[in-house]
């Protein structure tokens, strides 16, 4: 039974919002799903470490600040841009993709979905990922996303696709949901960044076929208001390789969860994260990789920096199906508390039926270590500096995830300047 | 150029006195050791001189060219002169060997009010300093001290020392841990650091290490206090018979 309050709350919620008028099916299935299994509350098991009230509030707070200025992080790195406006896909500030291997198409400008390959494939992965745990989140987003990248990949994509997210405080509440198809032997780097909106819910639903490889950066929020609520749904086909890495440096409410599914042989996956924030800052990674293949590896890195009061959430799980034999599963969360008032809470769960696998976690809370922070001051270097060196040095983990060592270097420079 | 007057330290969460009246005068470009048993409070004479959290001190000076130090912050003292080789150099995961070396040297210049060095200085200033204690490129680029040998920590504290040019280089147990041939070589490069404007105090257990570094004066330490001190002949002195004698009786300070 779905409490009362909630429902209502959820009718008041959906009353707004007006279902795009393309013909994907599945967008009237997403609806009557979430109206089945309600909106989240603190009361649901995966929901206990982070109230949800936020995400399903009828109208968002709106935030003065959230600006539209895109990240110069990654100007002038020759990536391809394609800009988002209010949730609206903006081609006059876009960049034309001009590459064959690259089919693209905003999912607004969809018309005929009939005949596109978009119409199997929307929402499909986002249904997988609804077991064994709902995320009524991601549903509401499939059934009325207003847009998104949908792109085919038939190649080696050298140059990265930057997907910015511009915004007004005219549309606070913005869903935009992407779907990304890598054909056999294709490799992609996606960066995201930008504000979005006041409250953000994304979707990205990322199918990775044989022997493909996708590179996932995200930048989330420069803003300290921003609420967001983002699902990252990925299968990998047979050696195939998923590498995602997301960075938070400000922000009130941030839920992100990775949902993994290795189904081909000799599979890599890595998710990896790093966070920082302080004061009402609420950080949660709720990540769900599921082995159903043999000879896979799948690593989970996530670091959080807290302080003043900042709570951090790691959920963490790894699946080990019958016939996954040598998996290899690592799962790593850690916080760094600068202060006796910051919060890490942390759920690593193994979950395995398979007899020849390896699989490890661990779960670290701890504060900045004197002895270091000593030695660093005994050369001259000082204090906030020496905590600065500190701290990028715990993400350090995190940040060597990514692939692109070019990208890795200007993510640090960037944490530099936000220290 | 240091100058300690009757220094009393405690440690800070139990009332334990540890430095009980320390005195000493160090000149420029002189070397001093201090030799004592375990327990006699060497290590934390130095910790207290280079300002680490954890002591009291309940009474006496301590100055740098006259400056009083124990005002001072740790950085502070750095950039004052004061330099401190850890007997046990901590490793820091994370931060690369190179960018600890170029902030610690920038930091200092800045606190100074001299320009800081560009990156191509820097990489010709540490390459000529590392081929001296022979300390290759890989280790430079690792993160500071993390898979070092006990040698290679102690010749990285070195060739820090040799980077930041300090004029009060004090040196705990640098000895500690090394072999032959590694302390040969940390000790070429502290005497190639020897100068009339640069004064050492090296903190050690065995007369062993100050056969390659010749002390100007030798200090005993016993719980808290210095309570001989004389030429190199008073280390030898100690290698052969021992902290006994000298602990039963004399107690001449200083």
């Amino acid at each position: 039974m779905v409490p009362d309050k909630t429902s209502d709350q959820l009718l008041k919620l959906i009353s707004r919002l007006d279902l795009p008028k393309d013909s994907l099916p599945i967008r009237k299935e997403a609806l009557e799903n979430i109206k089945r299994v309600g909106l989240p509350s603190k009361r649901d098991e995966y929901w206990k470490y982070t109230d949800p009230k936020r995400f399903c509030e009828p109208f968002p707070k709106v935030s003065e600040r959230i600006k539209s200025d895109q990240l110069p992080l990654f100007e002038d790195f020759g990536a391809i841009k394609l800009v988002f406006t209010d949730g609206i896909f903006d081609p006059k500030k876009s960049d034309s993709l001009g590459d064959d291997k690259l089919q693209f198409e905003p999912l607004s400008q969809l018309s005929h979905m009939d005949d596109s390959w978009l119409s199997d494939f929307y929402g499909t992965l986002e249904c997988r990922g609804q077991k064994p745990v709902h995320r009524p989140m991601a549903m509401l987003n499939t059934s009325c996303a207003t847009d998104g990248v949908t792109l085919l990949v038939n190649g080696v994509i050298t140059k990265p696709i930057h997907i910015i997210y511009n915004s007004s405080p005219a549309n606070p509440d913005v869903k935009i949901h992407h779907c990304i198809k890598l054909s056999s032997g294709s490799s992609l780097t996606v960066i995201e960044s930008g504000e979005a909106s006041s409250r953000f819910n994304k979707v990205l639903e990322v199918d990775i076929s044989k022997e493909s490889s996708f590179n996932h950066i995200s930048i989330q929020s420069n803003t300290d208001d921003q609420i967001v609520s983002s699902h990252l749904f990925s299968q990998l086909a047979e050696k195939s390789s998923l590498k995602s890495f997301t960075l938070t440096t400000s922000g009130v409410l941030y839920r992100n969860e990775h949902i993994v599914n290795l189904d081909g042989n000799n599979g890599v996956a890595h998710v990896a994260a790093a966070a920082l924030g302080k004061r009402k800052f609420h950080h949660d990674d709720t990540v769900f990789v599921t082995h159903n293949a043999e000879n896979c590896e799948s690593r989970q890195v996530f670091k959080k920096v807290l302080e003043d009061g900042a709570h951090g959430v790691f959920q963490g799980k790894i699946l080990v199906n019958p016939g996954a034999q040598k998996t290899d599963g690592y799962q790593i969360s850690q916080s760094l508390l600068l202060d006796d008032k910051s919060q890490f809470l942390a759920k690593p769960e193994l979950e395995i039926y398979a007899d020849d696998v390896v699989c490890s976690h661990g779960s670290t809370s701890g504060a900045i270590d004197e002895e270091s922070l000593f030695y660093l001051r005994s050369r001259g270097i000082s204090e906030p500096k020496a905590r600065e060196l500190l701290i990028l040095a715990f993400l350090a983990e995190a940040i060597d995830e990514i692939e692109d060592k070019n990208i890795s270097k200007k993510i640090l420079e960037y944490l530099e300047t936000r220290l | 150029m240091l100058k300690i007057r009757n220094l009393k330290v405690s440690l800070e969460e139990e009332n334990k006195e540890i430095l009980k009246g320390v005195n000493l005068d160090i000149n420029p470009g002189s070397v001093h050791a201090i030799m004592g048993p375990n327990g006699s409070g060497k290590s934390t004479l130095s910790y207290v001189l280079s300002g680490k959290n954890g002591y009291r001190v309940s009474e006496g000076t301590v100055t740098l060219e006259d400056e009083d130090v124990l005002d001072l912050e740790p950085e502070e003292r750095a950039a004052a002169g004061l330099f401190l080789a850890f007997q046990y150099p901590v490793e820091i995961p994370g931060v690369g060997n190179m960018t600890f070396l170029r902030t610690a040297i920038n930091s200092q210049r800045k606190a100074r009010g001299e320009s800081e060095l560009s990156a191509a200085e820097f990489l010709k200033l540490i390459r000529a300093k590392a081929n001296d204690l022979k300390i290759d490129a890989e280790m430079l680029k690792r993160p500071v001290n993390v898979g070092f040998s006990g040698g290679e920590k102690k010749r990285n504290e070195i060739l820090q020392m040799a980077l930041l040019e300090p004029k009060m280089c004090i040196l705990d147990e640098t000895d500690s841990g090394l072999d032959v041939d590694a302390m040969k070589l940390v000790a070429m490069g502290v005497n190639a650091l020897r100068d009339a404007g640069r004064s050492f105090l090296v903190i050690t257990h065995y007369q062993r290490l100050l056969n390659h570094i010749k002390p100007d004066f030798v200090h005993i330490m016993a719980d808290g206090k210095i309570i001989k001190s004389g030429s190199a002949e008073l280390a030898l002195k100690v290698e052969n018979s021992g902290y006994s004698d000298l602990l039963d009786g004399d107690t001449n300070g200083s």
